[in-house]
């Protein structure tokens, strides 16, 4: 291999490194190394003025590799790559090494160690630098059309939006219309409208844009291809629809929890879930039970929420509950309300609506964790036992002519659609996004994202939000046109592959295929399918495959420059 | 003191092991850290050519049920360690001598701990 020319520079971050670190020591140890043509400190590499010096370096000095030894890479990466790409220099022919997180900050005690640690990963990064080659992005054209899965009010929503914004849509739905749990609710809260009124809006907006083509009784049975340009079928009933996409939303929401048979008399007549009760309340103008208005409702909170089973809070329900009842006041004048809770979460403006109810009348009886209220039928009537932490513990028997058992919402069995698309699903069973605040509808599976409750409790609101998120982050790439891709990707040396089809196997991306050469078979990985996890490298029994940018000399490489003591290290003879 | 190769991972352990530092957690500075993707590229012949070449004990700082790219990483590094220590025997070479722990992206305090207690073990191991 011809001579590199490496170009260090080693960081005083303003004394964060070189109070603990000796920066000029680190410099004068590794200034001699193979390759190395300038090795210089500076007060702050970050600096415009030295990100300057470093580019004047590149062009006047012809450097072919770069080393930055300053700050964690998750800093300053794209910061000196793009400084390297000004100056004409590939940005993947660059090392950043840490030296502060990792060196000067963790050894504030051990001066003498931190310089000999930084001088040895400052030496690993130059070893490295010297096996790079230039890597160019993949950049592919991308469709300009989505797929969204699932045709409640988030899908619908993040449908129109695509539109909108001109871009094509898919719209699958399982059932045999586009409804979801809000087409089924009459008032909502805050301000109230109707769900059914809120979806015909929805409908009526969808018939409006011919560009939104809609599959009813659909499900997505197969999805293929690379980031930006996927294929998907769409099988409804006997037709199956083939449809060339760029990325896909899934929206596929929530199920109401079902409490089992028994669990707080479930299955006792009058004992109703949430759901139930608001189709009794949203189904007449008055609200009957056995014949007559009931006198008394008990609502017990949390069923099926905040246990071993489903131990997160569906957070939508006590505002559902609270509202549901005054609905029900609404229909039953001085009917009597029991409001039976563990912990009361009507977040933010729904607030208001517990204090609207605790005027009317409604009574709040605080249960403590593990000593749940009783529900029990004598023959004539039901009745609540709790024990009430707001009065001394004492227990309290309450008649009801209904009880409502607040459930709250449970991930949906989606078996099928998770392994066609290889959705990462959490602890919980609720769809993961890739960050909970900064990437919050995207998930680790390139070009598809998530949005309303099939990532977990939402609210009709919070759920259009989530989809009208997952528009802008698709249109973010559609409308572009072109993805680049990470080039530090695996590749494979053909020569050396015996055609096992251990890495084909490995890969959770299906990035690999084995093609015919020779008479034999050899791997071949897809560029824009390749995700750079380099899981394929270590199960390859010839070591046929290496990850750009980790390949299996610039390891060795490192870990040689790791285990050498710096010559210059002051305890040295 | 024992020299201890890390391998952590980009996204995963290493922003725990750069929040150790930003805590100014202490540990030997003869620890020193290669980032990969993930855990499940660590080749297994790396952790014997380090430990032949002189490291004293090699700590995999894994992704665990953090990782982005599959949500069986942790079965998969398991099994790495498991080749790992077939080829440590046939090489000869004590299985002490490498360690696997989750290492999450705030577990700087864990990591810590583990690090100190691989590097003492690893001295006890020299006796």
């Amino acid at each position: 291999m011809s001579e590199r020319r490496i170009g260090v520079y080693v960081c005083q971050c303003g004394g964060n490194i070189s109070d603990y670190v000796d920066v000029e020591q680190v410099v004068g140890a590794v200034a001699n190394d193979p390759g190395v043509v300038v090795a210089r400190t500076a007060m702050f590499t970050c600096s415009d003025a030295t990100q300057q010096e470093i580019e004047a370096d590149i062009r006047e000095q012809q450097l072919d590799g770069l080393v930055v030894a300053s700050c964690s890479p998750k800093l300053h990466t794209f910061t000196f790559r793009e400084a390297a790409r000004r100056a004409g220099l590939n940005p993947y022919e660059y090392t950043q090494v840490n030296i502060r997180e990792q060196c000067s900050w963790t050894h504030t005690d051990d001066r003498t160690g931190a310089t000999r640690k930084a001088m040895q990963l400052v030496r690993a990064g130059i070893a490295r630098t010297r096996l790079t080659e230039p890597l160019e992005p993949t950049a592919v054209q991308t469709t300009p059309s989505a797929l969204v899965i699932g045709g409640g009010v988030a899908g619908m929503r993040a449908a129109i939006g695509l539109a909108d914004l001109g871009l094509g849509v898919f719209l699958v739905e399982r059932e045999a219309r586009l409804c979801g749990h809000t087409g089924e609710l009459g008032e909502l809260f805050p301000n109230a409208g109707t769900g059914s009124g809120l979806v015909a809006r929805l409908l009526e907006q969808i018939r409006e844009r011919p560009q939104i083509a809609v599959f009813t009784s659909a499900e997505v049975t197969a999805k293929s291809g690379t980031y930006g340009n996927y294929r998907a079928v769409i099988r409804a009933g006997e037709e199956s629809i083939h449809a060339e996409i760029g990325q896909i939303i899934v929206a596929t929401g929530f199920d109401s929890y079902e409490p089992a048979a028994g669990e707080y008399g479930y299955g006792i007549q009058g004992v109703l879930t949430l759901p139930e009760f608001r189709r009794m309340l949203d189904s007449r103008e008055d609200l009957i039970v056995g014949g007559r208005k009931p006198e008394s409702i008990a609502y017990v909170y949390c069923v099926g929420s905040r246990c071993e089973e489903h131990p997160y809070c569906s957070r939508f329900c006590c505002s559902a509950a609270v509202h549901a009842s005054l609905l029900a006041s609404d229909r039953v004048a001085g009917v009597r309300q029991y409001h039976l809770y563990r912990d009361m979460r009507t977040y933010g403006r729904n607030e208001l609506m517990l204090s609207e109810s605790r005027e009317r009348g409604s009574l709040y009886l605080k249960f403590a964790d593990g000593d749940p209220p009783e529900v029990t039928h004598d023959g004539q009537r039901l009745s609540v036992t709790v024990r009430d932490q707001l009065t001394g513990g004492d227990e309290l028997t309450i008649p009801a002519d209904l009880v409502v058992l607040v459930t709250g919402m449970v991930p949906q069995a989606n078996d099928r659609l998770v392994k066609t698309l290889k959705l990462p699903v959490g602890g919980d069973g609720f769809f993961n996004e890739i960050h909970p605040k900064l990437r919050p509808v995207e998930t680790v599976v390139d070009g598809v994202l998530i949005a309303g409750a099939c990532q977990g409790p939402k609210t009709v609101a919070e759920s259009v939000t989530s989809g009208l998120a997952a528009v802008s982050q698709t249109a973010a790439v559609l409308k572009r046109g072109v993805a680049e891709l990470d080039p530090q990707i695996a590749t494979v040396h053909a020569s050396a592959c015996s055609g096992c089809g251990a890495c084909v196997e490995a890969c959770p991306f299906g990035a690999i295929s084995m093609i015919a050469r020779d008479g034999g078979e050899v791997a071949q990985i897809d560029r824009a399918g390749c995700k750079g996890c380099g899981a394929c490298a270590p199960v390859c029994g010839e070591d046929a495959i290496d990850l750009l940018g980790y390949t299996d000399g610039q390891v060795r490489a490192m870990i040689d420059a790791l285990i050498q003591i710096p010559p210059t290290h002051p305890h040295l003879p | 003191m024992p020299r201890v190769l890390v391998f952590s991972t980009n996204a995963i352990s290493d922003p725990g092991i750069d929040l150790a530092g930003s805590s100014h957690m202490h540990y030997s500075p003869d620890v020193v850290v290669v980032s990969l993707p993930c855990t499940r590229a660590i080749k297994p012949s790396w952790i014997v050519y380090a430990l032949e070449r002189g490291f004293d004990g090699v700590f995999i700082a894994s992704d665990g049920d953090e990782c982005g790219y599959l949500s069986d990483c942790s079965e998969r590094s398991a099994r790495i360690v498991s080749r790992t220590q077939a080829l440590l025997s046939e090489h000869g070479i004590d299985g002490h001598r490498l360690k696997l722990a989750a290492i999450c992206s705030v577990c700087a305090a864990p990591y810590t701990k583990h690090v100190r207690e691989f590097t003492q073990a690893l001295a006890e191991l020299e006796g």
